[in-house]
């Protein structure tokens, strides 16, 4: 059956709604309207608005509000309308979800998915495109998962509503309209998602994850026209970040391309480049390079383009380590 | 020294008094029945627990001195809005509180050591919020009413008969959290009863600074109803929380108290009040103490107050006692404990860290500590 993304969260959620009485969503427009995005559409109708729940406007309130519901022993999984809009809640998130846990040295549980729909490419006005996931991958006590696919959209929203601990969850908007053809009713997964191989190479190891993963397939294609063999993988996590994967993937390309629209400094790809060569100093031949967003607020639309990583700049830094376009040496952006 | 002086704008609400400062009780119309049933045993139980807490306050206060804890933050002056506010609701009423609200945490059966050891540093958190409902004591300033608000709104969606109670301090109502807290409590009619110390003082910033109205004035445009009590009368506050309660109970809503008192002590230990504030102010609360009013009411009421006072003062001094035994034999942490907890599901990074840290530290002879 050929499925979106919008459709496969919507029947996550309906799942988890039918499944656990305890889960209740939480957020701004997701009842009678389904979501400006929808994936909340008709559920309100179905389960009542006691749970599929409209929220007065404050972002604070939502979170703050779904942790004294946690507390209540709810399973809250809460909508923050757009990814810029998230900042609100920071105290919430960082100070009072994330901590809880440590704080009540393991009797208070914080079973909270907060979805965000994130990233550019839309074509919107400034707070529409952002891509905070590094905020709180920083963060301990936070899990941070960032599905790229229909299927995995569906299965890790699943796992995340499960969690004991509150998984921030990035759903990467510009791709809410992709389709597969997948079962829906895929069994579920248990702990926090592994990175996934998506394809196996032997020249260059390539990691995204979220809305670049599928410019990363396009490089695949790409640069076995230039005669360059892609490993492309998929974190899927953000926290726990599965560097292993990524490690045995290095250990026989010698290469590493990191690739996300967030902006570079202190992101997630320094941190896989850090830790990558920690572990893999010996095997690389090349210092890894980071394909992200320049170190600015997010850019009117117009210039969206130039920011967002795409399968030229990809490219460039494939070229770059494989040391065919050495004028250019010292990375891309 | 300056004292900024802010006037505040004279309140719409009257302040509820059951007893004034000579113990006479002054009838209330509005809350007098809310003091049906209680006993003369029940106000000399009162003037136990105050009288204890004072202790056990002061007692905490000389541990800080004596390097026992890192800090403390003294609630001397509070006693009334504390115990008569704790006192009046049921075991499964939930309680958000700050960091002061060491007299409803005991009241609760908190023991005074897991109180203090939170203070002390030697945990996080000092009793297990699901045995005695209570929340973690909350130190970011007012985020606490927000998850009342929360459990408030669960209580209405499962069709429970409790209420939750956020406690924060006049400080707090500036803070956006606590603002949204009354707008989401009151747009689903949770039953929360957000009870504010107005205690005068935030730090060094008087009332004046957070608010130009009278603090509960400003509930009624939240469409919350509100009560504006003498904290330092114990049953004033009882009384208003009983109805407070009463009111969530019925299925009303949300409900505001505002308990008007004053912060006898400084902000914390780390603070000196003597920098903002005019030894005037404070001699001014200290002949409207709660314990005194109490005790002149007892004697008003022609109790045999001394004996009820010896009791008091037996169980303050056992438990001061006692408090200073295990605070200063309490053993610190283990190292493991920095990484128990920190995720509730097994967390490989976390792991390896906890695993690679305690490795680490079998290098050095005294393992490290």
């Amino acid at each position: 059956m050929s499925v979106s993304m919008m459709k496969a969260l919507n029947q996550s959620l309906r799942d988890a709604l039918t499944e656990d009485e305890k889960v209740i969503l939480l957020g701004e427009d997701i009842g009678t309207l389904g979501g400006v995005f929808r994936i909340t559409d008709g559920l309100k109708d179905e389960f009542g608005e006691h749970r599929v729940v409209d929220t007065p406007l404050a972002e604070s309130g939502i979170v703050g509000s779904a942790i004294g519901l946690a507390y209540r022993g709810y399973r809250p999984v809460v909508e923050i309308q757009f990814d810029g809009f998230t900042y609100p809640a920071f105290d919430q998130l960082v100070s009072q979800l994330a901590k809880m846990h440590f704080r009540s040295r393991g009797r208070v549980k914080m079973p909270v998915t907060v979805r965000i729909p994130y990233g550019g490419g839309i074509g919107s006005p400034e707070h529409h495109s952002e891509s905070p996931e590094a905020y709180f991958s920083h963060t301990a006590g936070l899990r941070v998962f960032a599905p790229s696919s229909v299927e995995d959209a569906y299965v890790m929203l699943r796992q995340a509503i499960a969690c004991d601990d509150p998984v921030i969850f990035f759903e990467p908007k510009r791709r809410y309209h992709e389709k597969a053809d997948i079962e829906l009713s895929t069994p579920e997964q248990t702990g926090s998602p592994k990175a996934k191989v998506l394809h196996q190479g032997n020249d260059v190891t390539v990691v995204g994850y979220g809305p670049t993963v599928y410019t990363l397939n396009d490089a695949v294609l790409a640069a076995e026209d230039e005669g360059v063999s892609l490993e492309v993988i998929d974190l899927r996590c953000l926290d726990p970040l599965d560097l292993e994967t990524v490690a045995e993937s290095v250990k026989h390309t010698g290469k590493l391309v990191v690739v996300h629209e967030a902006s570079r400094t202190s992101g997630i790809g320094a941190e896989i480049c850090a830790q990558i060569t920690e572990t893999c100093f010996d095997y690389l031949e090349h210092a890894p390079l980071r394909v992200t967003g320049f170190d600015i607020p997010y850019p009117p639309s117009r210039l969206e383009s130039h920011h967002l990583p795409d399968l030229d700049k990809v490219m460039h830094a494939v070229d770059t380590v494989m040391r065919r376009n050495e004028t250019h040496a010292g990375g891309a952006k | 020294m300056s004292t900024q002086h802010i006037d505040v704008a004279a309140g719409c609400l009257p302040t509820h008094q059951l007893l004034n400062v000579s113990g006479e009780r002054t009838p209330d119309e509005e809350l007098d029945h809310h003091l049906t049933g209680l006993t003369e045993q029940d106000l000399a139980d009162f003037l136990r627990d105050m009288v204890v807490l004072r202790r056990l306050d002061n007692e905490a206060t000389a541990l800080q001195r004596q390097g026992q804890l890192g800090l403390w933050a003294p609630l001397l002056g509070q006693e009334a809005a504390q115990i008569g506010s704790i006192r009046a609701t049921e075991d499964t009423d939930f309680i958000f509180p700050s960091y002061r609200e060491h007299g409803v945490a005991w009241a609760r059966g908190v023991k005074a050591e897991d109180l203090l050891s939170v203070w002390r540093g030697a945990t996080a958190s000092g009793w297990d919020p699901h045995e005695v409902n209570i929340a973690c004591q909350q130190i970011v300033i007012g985020s606490q009413a927000l998850h009342a608000a929360g459990y408030g709104m669960g209580i209405k969606f499962d069709g429970g008969k409790e209420v939750a109670v956020a406690y924060f301090g006049d400080g707090a109502t500036s803070q956006g959290d606590v603002n949204e807290a009354l707008v989401f409590a009151a747009s689903y009619q949770a039953p929360v009863l957000f009870f504010c110390q107005n205690n005068q003082w935030a730090i060094s910033e008087p009332v004046g600074l957070q608010s130009r109205t009278q603090i509960a004035d400003r509930a009624s445009g939240f469409g919350v109803k509100t009560w504006r009590v003498d904290g330092n009368d114990v049953l004033a506050v009882y009384a208003a929380t009983k109805a407070a309660l009463a009111h969530a109970r019925h299925g009303l809503g949300p409900t505001f108290i505002e308990a008007v008192t004053y912060r006898m002590g400084s902000h914390t230990t780390a603070d000196d009040p003597t920098r903002y504030r005019k030894n005037e102010q404070v001699e001014e609360w200290r002949a409207k103490d709660p314990i005194d009013r109490l005790v002149n009411h007892l004697t008003v009421l022609g109790a045999d107050v001394q004996s009820y006072q010896q009791r008091a003062q037996n169980a303050a001094d056992k438990l001061a006692a006692e408090l200073r035994e295990a605070i200063t034999t309490m053993p610190d942490p283990e190292p493991h404990e920095l990484f128990d907890h920190v995720y509730a599901e097994e967390h490989e990074p976390s792991r390896r860290e906890r695993d690679t840290y305690l490795q680490y530290l079998t290098n050095f002879q005294d393992g490290g500590l």
